[in-house]
């Protein structure tokens, strides 16, 4: 299959930027410019972008606690996403949120969410919508290998297939959740044969390998956008960084991490397959990194003077309208 | 007496319990931490480090789940009604949200539903409360929720030495016992004895003895009213601060008592104000010692709003010791 340049380089640009977003507010975690639970997504690019190449703005994503690659892949405001960690009320969410609830509805980006597979049920009421109004949309709902115990997961990829919705359930398998293995988390030896079981399809993907999610994550979302109701995708590839910014690593074996970085870096293998077709330069990559560092760079001197919340914006937004009605 | 932060003292009553009885089990996601890893299994020690040590000493009494609350409360439920003394661990009182109906419909009920023929020994634990800047899916206290619903017992500290003594006297009673933790006391530390001991139910505790207002605070909200009313005393104001400890039963004798003597009430709680513990102090002293008010009874809660995530925001949404202050203040007005 061949890809356009021009998604080609968006594909690049947006691995690069959530590379370069997740290093930087590890720093600023660091340095503690930025308060709360923060959970980076470095390593797992490519599964974000596979995926949301093939989504446009009116098709929804719903994310994890890990989910500013997601967002940022589904076209979220990076500055706006800054602003947003470092609790400005010019966020994304008006410093409401935080990194665990980064959202912008108008982008399909239906949040990033603190409660574990909170997400797939919900992913499944855009998708019943999407078949009610019959106007060709996907609801595509990312989650960890962790979430696929929870009730709701379960509830919802069966209820998926009982409406024969287009829900496409990503789940990506980094290996653990918080400090637990998938091996002793999931009780069967065969993950994939047990979603099947559900009754729709999965296609497996190397978490490492842009090209490879995206076909893999072509062939779900073409499955469910036909009307031929819910399907899967499997990316595999481990996070470079802890559960959470400060996690000690306990579970890590020896030369993981090291490996992890050196073997299977999504925005490397993403330059090995351009050096191998040409399709991009190395100078044109070489371009993208430079204008992302600055993006990113401006988007953290944006986000430190941007404005802070007031006290009286405590109880904005709670409801729409609030109190006796006309 | 030896000083402990309230995370070693939960720990330390957890150790002793486990000792002291075979059918104390731990349960939960990560409590002994790394299984099917590289790593060494029993090295995390729940989230917050609270169950350190346990799997160690006791493989097969701590037990490491799936992420699925509702499973790990109603296996800790199961367990319970065939005789063992399980404590859960829900990693933030927020996932309640995920089991609720194990506690609420199905642990809660059973005696009750059963004719009085059966006990339910289990204890849940959970961290609770905000001050993380840990936004709306982690910072909420749920205490006062789950007090409505009879059938369980609620347990909230306020410090080290209650939270051993209370958590070893959850895991002796025959009930279901849900234990909150106010995770941002889990480092702050105070006198705890290195033995047994338990703390009974339904006896509050009086923090400060004073004579001009009953002040009743709960959870993380006592050293922050406590503070309050030691400045105050340079004013010449004195007040009882009361920390019920449970809300669960609660010790609704302690309380009247004391505004019948003060004649003034300020209930202080970080949970937002509707259908809460503030509005049901508050009503229980209308209700029994309307007489006695000198002044109108002043509520300090967050206020009807999720948790925000910004500090700012999270600084003006809980409740502090000005606005602890400023109540007692004004029932002397
Ligand atoms: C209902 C619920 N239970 C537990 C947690 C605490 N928690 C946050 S992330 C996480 C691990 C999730 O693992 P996984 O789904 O594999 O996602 P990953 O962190 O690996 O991206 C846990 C247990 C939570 N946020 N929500
Ligand atoms: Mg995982």
């Amino acid at each position: 299959m061949s890809i356009p340049k021009e998604t080609l380089l968006h594909a690049y640009r947006t691995m690069k930027t959530i590379r370069e977003f997740e290093e930087r507010v590890n720093a600023e975690i660091m340095n503690g410019q930025i308060p709360g639970f923060t959970h980076l997504y470095t390593g797992q690019e490519a599964n974000a972008v596979g995926v949301c190449a093939h989504l446009d703005e009116s098709d929804t994503i719903i994310s994890t606690h890990r989910g500013h690659g997601h967002c940022i892949a589904k076209g979220a405001d990076v500055s706006g996403m800054m602003k947003e960690l470092f609790g400005s009320s010019e966020g994304l969410c008006k410093g409401k949120g935080g990194s665990m609830h980064v959202a912008d509805i108008d982008k399909g980006i239906l949040g990033a969410n603190g409660i574990v597979a909170g997400g797939p049920p919900i992913s499944v009421g855009s998708a019943l919508a999407a078949k009610i109004r019959k106007n060709g949309k996907v609801a595509v709902s990312f989650s960890g290998d962790g979430s696929v115990n929870q009730g709701t997961c379960f509830e919802a990829m069966n209820m998926a297939v009982v409406l024969q919705v287009p829900a496409v359930f990503v789940i990506e398998n980094n290996y653990y959740s918080e400090h637990t293995h998938i091996d002793y988390a999931v009780g069967c030896d065969d993950l994939k044969a047990r979603t099947e079981a559900f009754g729709f399809p999965v296609f497996v993907a190397d978490g490492a390998d842009f090209f490879a999610v995206h076909e893999a994550a072509g062939k779900a979302i073409a499955h469910a956008r036909e009307g031929n109701g819910p399907a899967g995708v499997f990316a595999e590839q481990g996070r470079y960084h802890g559960h959470f910014v400060g996690d000690p690593q306990a579970y890590r074996g020896e030369g993981e991490l090291e490996n992890l970085r050196e073997n299977h870096d999504p925005l490397k293998v993403f330059r090995e397959h351009m050096a191998a077709s040409g399709d991009l330069t190395e100078a044109e990559l070489d371009a993208i990194d430079a204008e992302v560092m600055a993006e990113i760079e401006q988007s953290v001197m944006d986000a430190k003077a941007a404005a802070r919340p007031t006290p009286e914006q405590v109880t904005a937004d709670v409801y729409i309208q609030y109190g006796a009605t006309a | 007496m030896p000083e402990k932060t309230m995370r070693d003292a939960i720990n330390e009553a957890l150790h002793q319990a486990m000792e002291q009885d075979e059918s104390v089990f731990v349960i939960g996601e990560d409590v002994a931490g790394c299984n099917g890893s590289a790593g060494d299994v029993g090295s995390v020690g729940g989230v917050f480090g609270v169950t350190t040590g346990i799997y160690n000493r006791w493989p097969d009494r701590c037990v490491d789940t799936p992420i699925s609350e509702s499973a790990i409360v109603g296996a800790a439920a199961g367990a319970a009604l065939v005789g063992m003394r399980p404590v859960a661990e829900i990693m933030f009182a927020d996932f309640i949200g995920v089991c609720m109906d194990q506690i609420v419909n199905q642990m809660a009920k059973f005696r009750y539903m059963f004719g009085g023929k059966s006990r339910c020994p289990a204890v849940i634990r959970f961290s609770a409360g905000g001050g993380f800047s840990a936004a709306g899916q982690h910072s909420q206290a749920m205490y006062q929720v789950m007090t409505s619903f009879p059938g369980i017992k609620v347990v909230v500290p306020s410090n080290a030495y209650d939270a051993k003594g209370l958590l070893l006297s959850a895991i002796q009673d025959d009930d279901p016992v849900l234990f909150f933790e106010p995770k941002v006391l889990y480092q702050e530390t105070a006198e705890v004895p290195d033995e047994m001991y338990t703390i009974p139910f339904g006896q509050a505790n009086f923090v400060r003895e004073g004579d001009d207002v009953t002040v009743v605070a709960f959870g993380q909200m006592v050293p922050k009213a406590a503070a309050a009313i030691d400045a105050l005393a340079a004013e010449g104001v004195s007040c009882d601060l009361i920390d019920p400890r449970t809300t669960s039963p609660l010790d609704e004798n302690a309380i009247l008592e004391s505004v019948q003597a003060t004649g003034r009430l300020v209930v202080v709680d970080e949970a937002p104000p509707r259908c809460g513990l503030t509005a049901d102090i508050a009503g229980l002293a209308a209700d029994r010692a309307f007489s006695s008010l000198k002044a109108p009874i002043k509520q300090v809660c967050a206020p009807h709003s999720p948790t925000p995530f910004s500090p700012e925001l999270e600084a003006a949404y809980l409740p502090d010791a000005d606005k602890i202050t400023a109540a007692i203040k004004a029932t002397l007005a």
